[in-house]
């Protein structure tokens, strides 16, 4: 039964004396509405805010706005010694704590010329893959649960539980890991790490499959994904968009492939790349990384060789126990070490790694002091989240919910 | 040893590998912006991993627009947009990272602008410097010329001071208890 404009107009009680204006574009009299969209609302991931006019369900125009878990990290940065700072880069993106603290060490070691071993850079690879993993896992896992695919999230957060199971036998934190040190790692990965990295990829490839299957050709979650969200090469360009979203538009780049650091030349890995740059496209983007992570993963734990973990630069090397407890001069190294810090020489660089949510950088400026001149994080998040805007104006509110849980905003890096 | 030193598993085969397409387009870049390049940092002569071009503020965003369109050059993406307080006179340096995709090497443009002076705004070029610009105007204070919507983006619209200039205290209280209401004037 379709009632006429006119009908459902006269069934709106309007208090006496209110004109409605007329607009050929309002779906009935007075339909347009200024909804909050978060910060608090549980579909807006992280405490983000969208304020969008509404006409009935579609959003016509929108802003969004951030900062309200703002933390100062640049300042922090530009306050602490450089061996400090590697903590708040866990809570960076939290979701792959690794990634950062990774990127943080790589990005001081570039300042000083610190060389790490061998070891050192292949667990480093191992913890960025894992960290990528986890980061796709929970991504498609809460967009599916947005979108209302509980199970699907079940499935792949069993096997993301594991993979901090894992993490926690590195470095004994599951969430905020700070398991790099600037010229080496915390600590050594335990004996039989390599085995039991492998029994998890083989596990995790099967749920992968499992996870493809119940969802990527399920009927419903094709209608809610498909031509939704659909943000073009052209537009990724303009917005500088990076990673998985860049890549689900078609841009082919991957900066372990194309700008690779560490030994990402010894492993083999292929980068997928979509078309439409849709939810669907950047979901399936996803899925596929994860696979290609469980190969460099694989291939790491077969190439990972018995080694020294640790620089032999003495002025970041952190001495040993052994020496501090027994050795005057091991104690006066220990407290100058933890308490001034180590200079950086003079000196900028701009370092950069593929993670997770796109590139990451840390743009650090050095007056050759123990304390940078300019800490600069760019966070992949805060180009993405820039986008979302134009990227929902004229889809439903619903939708907007799957186009912000698929560019996978992370509050903790757009915030800082 | 600082960054001089190359480093084979973290960007060291940079300086062999870009180092004659660097040279070729900063040589290039002092022949059509006559002037306009003030002064170019190379790596390895200066402690830097990419070449810093230096650039007058009024020609800023026609040197951004041939780097990112001319052939040869294609730095089509913008990295980053930030700044540093230098505590000089020219007190802020603001910072363009550029990458280009094609040929995979990178390049930072900056610019030195005194307190007080604006800055030309880059969302001609690229539309997502938008917040990258809004972030520089908050921590900084730097006008940028031009911006559609300059406002604070980090902190609240109505914070005083600019939180990462040098002179800023580490320690301090502002506190709102009303929230930050909603523009209408931005949803036209």
């Amino acid at each position: 039964m379709t009632e006429s404009k006119e009908a459902r107009r006269s069934q709106i009680d309007l208090p006496s004396g209110y004109q409605v204006e007329h607009d050929p574009d309002d779906l009935w009299g007075d339909s347009r509405v200024i909804v909050n969209i978060g910060p608090t609302h549980p579909a807006m991931h992280g405490a983000l805010r969208m304020v969008a006019k509404l006409n009935g369900e579609t959003i016509e125009k929108s802003y969004c706005e951030f900062g309200f878990t703002h933390r100062a990290k640049e300042k922090l940065g530009e306050n602490r010694t450089f061996h400090n700072f590697t903590v708040y880069t866990d809570r960076l993106n939290y979701c792959s704590a690794l990634i950062n603290n990774v990127t943080y060490a790589m990005s001081v070691e570039k300042l000083m010329g610190v060389e790490v071993p061998e070891r050192c850079v292949w667990i480093r690879m191992i913890c960025c893959e894992l960290a990528r993993v986890m980061d796709h896992l929970i991504c498609v896992g809460i967009n599916a649960v947005d979108l209302g695919a509980f199970s699907f999230f079940l499935y792949g957060f069993h096997q993301r539980e594991e993979a901090y199971t894992l993490v926690e036998k590195l470095c004994g934190a599951r969430l905020t890991t700070s398991f790099t040190r600037i010229g080496g790692l915390m600590g050594d990965a335990p004996d039989g790490f390599e085995k039991e990295l492998k029994a998890w990829v083989e596990k995790t490839r099967k749920v992968i499959d499992e996870m493809d299957e119940l969802l990527t050709n399920n009927k419903i979650w094709k209608k809610r994904t498909v031509g939704v969200g659909v943000f073009s090469k052209q537009d990724c360009m303009d917005y500088s968009f990076s990673g998985p979203n860049a890549r689900a538009a078609g841009i082919d780049l991957d900066l372990r492939r194309d700008q690779p650091c560490m030994f990402y030349k010894n492993v083999e890995f292929d980068v997928p790349v979509a078309q439409n740059g849709d939810v669907f496209d950047r979901y399936m983007v996803r899925i596929n990384e994860i696979r290609q992570s469980l190969n460099i993963l694989s291939q790491c734990a077969d190439k990972m060789k018995k080694g020294p973990i640790w620089s032999e630069d003495k002025r970041v090397r952190i001495p040993e126990k052994t020496v501090v407890h027994n050795t005057m001069e091991g104690l006066i190294h220990h407290f100058k070490f933890f308490m001034t810090g180590f200079e950086v020489p003079a000196g900028e660089a701009y370092t950069q790694f593929e993670a997770a949510n796109g590139e990451l950088g840390f743009y650090i400026v050095s007056k050759g002091a123990t304390r940078a001149h300019r800490m600069r994080i760019r966070g992949p998040s805060v180009w993405h989240f820039q986008a979302l805007s134009p990227m929902v104006e004229g889809e439903k509110i619903a939708d907007m919910v799957a186009a912000l849980g698929s560019i996978n905003i992370i509050a903790g890096e757009l915030d800082r | 040893m600082d960054i001089r030193h190359p480093i084979p598993t973290n960007g060291g085969e940079w300086v062999t590998q870009f180092g004659e397409i660097w040279r070729g387009q900063v040589a290039d870049l002092k022949k059509t912006f006559d002037g306009a390049i003030e002064e170019v940092k190379m790596p390895q002569a200066d402690a830097t991993d990419v070449p810093i071009i230096y650039v007058k503020r009024d020609r800023l965003v026609e040197v951004l627009k041939f780097l990112k369109e001319t052939d040869g050059f294609e730095y089509g993406f913008l990295a980053d947009i930030t700044a540093t307080d230098e505590s000089s006179e020219l007190r802020f340096e603001v910072v363009y990272q550029l990458f280009s995709q094609s040929k995979l090497c990178r390049i930072r443009v900056k610019v030195r602008v005194p307190e007080g002076v604006s800055v030309p705004s880059a969302v001609s070029v690229w539309k997502g410097a938008d917040w990258a610009e809004r972030e520089v105007y908050d921590m900084y204070g730097v006008q940028f010329e031009g911006h559609p919507n300059l406002r604070r983006i980090l902190m609240d619209e109505r914070w005083v001071g600019h939180p990462l200039r040098k002179d800023y205290p580490i320690k301090g209280y502002q506190i709102f208890t009303d929230p930050q209401a909603v523009d209408p004037e931005r949803l036209k």
